[in-house]
């Protein structure tokens, strides 16, 4: 039997950002297993120092492309919370349904484009589109869906141009919410599809005892601020987490890495469905348990089914926001900011998983000190603790070299690794 | 008009496309991908041969190479100098590419050391002051936008496929403000620097009620002396106009005239000077 194993993957494909993968196994035995990101710095938290206040949300959006509105929204918190602003309910809702529009589109890309090719045993979506093409526009359905409702609330897909501290600068149409309303409405037989095909495919039978950290719903299924809790116990506030995310510097990462009650923990769908299953839209909770996801499930590669059922959390959620928001007269897209000296945190649940943004500011609202704490820098360390897991439990089954590899890029692959955000 | 299917004298009938990202979001390639109505008729006319973010297979055939992002570490330089060899055609993808892009804000502290502190403290990490890939590799064409408009690319792309030569407009996006209509944000207290920069975006922004920042550099003939005006008129201080003109990188020249000759920005010296008292 095949007892030995070599796998060097330089700059992982299907994932965002540059990362590698090194598995050796000799005689049954794991020599080396290892998770290196090797990504170039931007230095985004620099950038900022002595920055006035309104760059920080339009120039740390620009921190990762997948998610900026995630980004931007966390930004924007962070500067309401330090100058002591509540946005207006319509703000917050309006805010809400923008994020879940980023979410719906990032989970589809990632569940359909990068990570359904290696279940459906194709190097890409590009051979998908004459092999299975009812999936491929099913995906570009939904993704669109999901990016027109970003453009006609955010006023742009990416890097959104409405979105500002205080609130909005221009309010969508009513007649074009109610439209996305429609089409949301009109997706639901698209994502019951999706939960089809994603209950034929093979996940891989791993699993490894882990920690999970997300936001914590008090009312809801949780996306932006509150307080922070993990599965084994850990509850914090808000602006408490650095306590929530300790993060450190190690040989092989250009990115931070974060623990907490244990070597390593995890963030992102996972970690939010185990956290906060109860809260999930009943329909939403019955795929899932379809799907065979009820917490607390320690499979990392379930992290794809997790992002399914938020799919269908957020559409249906989606709904009734914008029956909420047409159902009143619109009121003032934007409230005054008055800068002042003090510090703000601002948590959002983006879809690889709970992201921080930290600012200090002086008396004249110019950044004294930035700190952005990203999902995939805290999910690093889980990541090679896994492949260290995952390399041991296959050690000694004969498996092929490639097949080993193939499982360890899936693996990292369902954590959704945005990279270059992770070292920003 | 040149030869059909040619460009810059490299016959392309359906070439092969390479993307690549340096230091970046990947913002502009995920700008590709959201293109969902047209994205498979696009693909059609490409043929794509390496592409990370998307695919597994790689390959170094490629006709035309797409590269994003800066040049923020050594090493990219010598990944960007072996696509420029492979490729026909090098095309700058987004503004991080033509300019240097937001990442290009650190130089501003002409101080890596202390960049490097402020974020990592004392773990040793290698950077380098950012640069455009035209500081380094011959490129052919720009695309300009932080992030770059689908619509546009798929224009260049078509244009480039079929042999046009591919113009960017040289008037400002005030122009294309107006086309659309929109009360000028000066008007509404929010400034702006759409008479200044390339139009191309169809005044993205500001037909979003938000101020242009510029991120697709200098319109031909960009006059400065004439925005510092407005800007003085309406009221906004010298550092509104700074944060913008500086924040992508296309206007490096102009934010140089504006900056204090300091060999080092204010900032950094009081928060080097802040840091060696704690
Ligand atoms: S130009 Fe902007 S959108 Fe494009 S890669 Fe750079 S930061 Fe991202
Ligand atoms: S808003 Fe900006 S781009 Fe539009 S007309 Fe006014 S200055 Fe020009
Ligand atoms: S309006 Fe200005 S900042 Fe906005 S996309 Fe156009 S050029 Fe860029």
């Amino acid at each position: 039997m095949k007892l030995s194993c070599e796998v060097n993957v330089h700059h992982l494909t299907r994932v965002e950002g540059h990362g590698n993968i090194h598995i050796s196994i000799k005689n049954g035995v794991v020599k080396k297993a290892q998770w290196e990101v090797v990504e170039t710095p931007r230095f985004f938290e620099a950038m900022l120092v002595g920055k006035h206040w309104e760059n920080a949300p339009y120039v740390c959006g620009r921190i990762c492309g997948i998610c900026s509105i995630g980004h931007t929204l966390a930004s924007i918190r962070a500067v309401e919370n330090a100058f002591g602003i509540t946005p207006s309910t319509q703000t917050a809702n309006l805010r809400l349904l923008l994020k879940h529009m980023e979410t719906l589109q990032s989970h589809i890309l990632h569940l359909y484009f990068l990570a359904a090719p290696d279940f459906l045993g194709a190097g890409s979506v590009l051979p998908l589109a004459t092999t299975h093409p009812e999936v491929v526009q099913r995906a570009l359905r939904l993704k669109l869906l999901a990016n027109d409702a970003c453009d006609i609330i955010g006023g742009r897909r990416l890097h959104p141009t409405r979105t500002v501290v205080g609130g909005f600068t221009m309010l969508p149409e009513k007649g074009a919410l109610e439209k996305i309303r429609q089409r949301l409405l009109a997706s639901v037989p698209d994502l019951l599809a999706s939960a089809e095909l994603f209950k034929t495919f093979a996940i891989p039978d791993f699993s490894r005892e882990t920690e999970f950290v997300s936001l914590k719903g008090d009312t809801g299924y949780p996306f932006i601020g509150g307080g922070l809790v993990s599965t084994d116990g850990v509850v914090k506030k808000e602006h408490q987490y650095r306590a929530m995310t300790n993060e450190y510097c190690q040989k092989g990462f250009t990115s931070k890495l974060s623990k907490l009650s244990r070597p390593s923990f995890a963030v992102g769908a996972l970690a939010r469905l185990n956290n906060n299953f109860t809260k999930l839209h009943p329909t939403a909770r019955e795929i899932s348990k379809f799907l065979g996801l009820v917490p607390v499930n320690h499979n990392p590669y379930m992290g794809n089914v997790a992002q399914l059922v938020e799919c269908v959390q957020v559409v249906l959620d989606s709904v009734q926001l914008i029956d909420t928001l047409l159902g009143s007269p619109w009121q003032e897209a934007r409230q005054p900011v008055k800068a002042k000296k003090g510090e703000g945190v601002g948590a959002v649940e983006v879809p690889r998983g709970i992201l921080y943004h930290y600012y200090k500011f002086d008396k004249e609202g110019k950044v004294i000190k930035a700190d952005c704490v990203i999902p995939t820098s805290q999910n690093h360390a889980n990541i090679l603790h896994d492949i260290e897991a995952l390399a041991g439990q296959y050690a000694k089954t004969g498996k092929q070299d490639r097949e080993i590899e193939l499982l360890a890029e899936m693996l990292v692959r369902a954590y959704d690794p945005c990279i270059s955000c992770s070292v920003h | 008009m040149s030869e059909p299917l040619s460009y810059l004298g490299v016959p392309l009938a359906r070439p092969k496309v390479g993307f690549f990202e340096l230091s970046s979001c990947e913002g502009c390639q995920l700008q590709l991908l959201n293109n969902e109505a047209t994205l498979l008729d696009f693909l059609n006319l490409v043929e794509i041969v390496n592409f990370r973010e998307g695919m597994s297979e790689r390959g170094d055939n490629y006709d035309i190479a797409f590269v994003e992002g800066s040049v923020t570490r050594k090493d990219e330089i010598a990944r960007l100098t072996a696509i420029r060899k492979h490729a026909k055609i090098l095309v700058a993808l987004g503004s991080c590419a033509c300019f240097g892009g937001v990442n290009q804000l650190k130089n501003r502290f002409r101080d890596l050391e202390w960049v490097k502190k402020e974020v990592y403290d004392d773990f040793p990490i290698e950077t380098m002051e950012v640069h455009p890939l035209a500081d380094f590799v011959q490129v052919d064409l720009e695309i300009f936008g932080c992030p770059i408009k689908k619509e546009e690319v798929e224009r260049i792309v078509t244009d480039l496929v079929l042999g046009k030569t591919v113009r960017h407009p040289e008037y400002p996006v005030c122009m294309e403000c107006k086309a659309n209509e929109n009360i000028c944000l000066f008007e509404l207290g929010e400034p702006c620097l759409g008479p200044i920069t390339r139009a191309g975006c169809d005044a993205w922004c500001t037909s979003n009620r938000r101020g242009c920042w510029g991120c697709r550099g200098p319109a031909e003939g960009a006059n400065l002396k004439q925005l510092e005006e407005i800007m003085r008129t309406y009221g906004f201080a010298r550092e509104t106009i700074l944060d913008r003109l500086e924040c992508f990188g296309g206007f490096a020249s102009f934010a140089d005239t504006l900056r204090p000759k300091a060999k080092k920005s204010p900032v950094t010296q009081k928060a080097t000077a802040g840091r060696k008292k704690s």
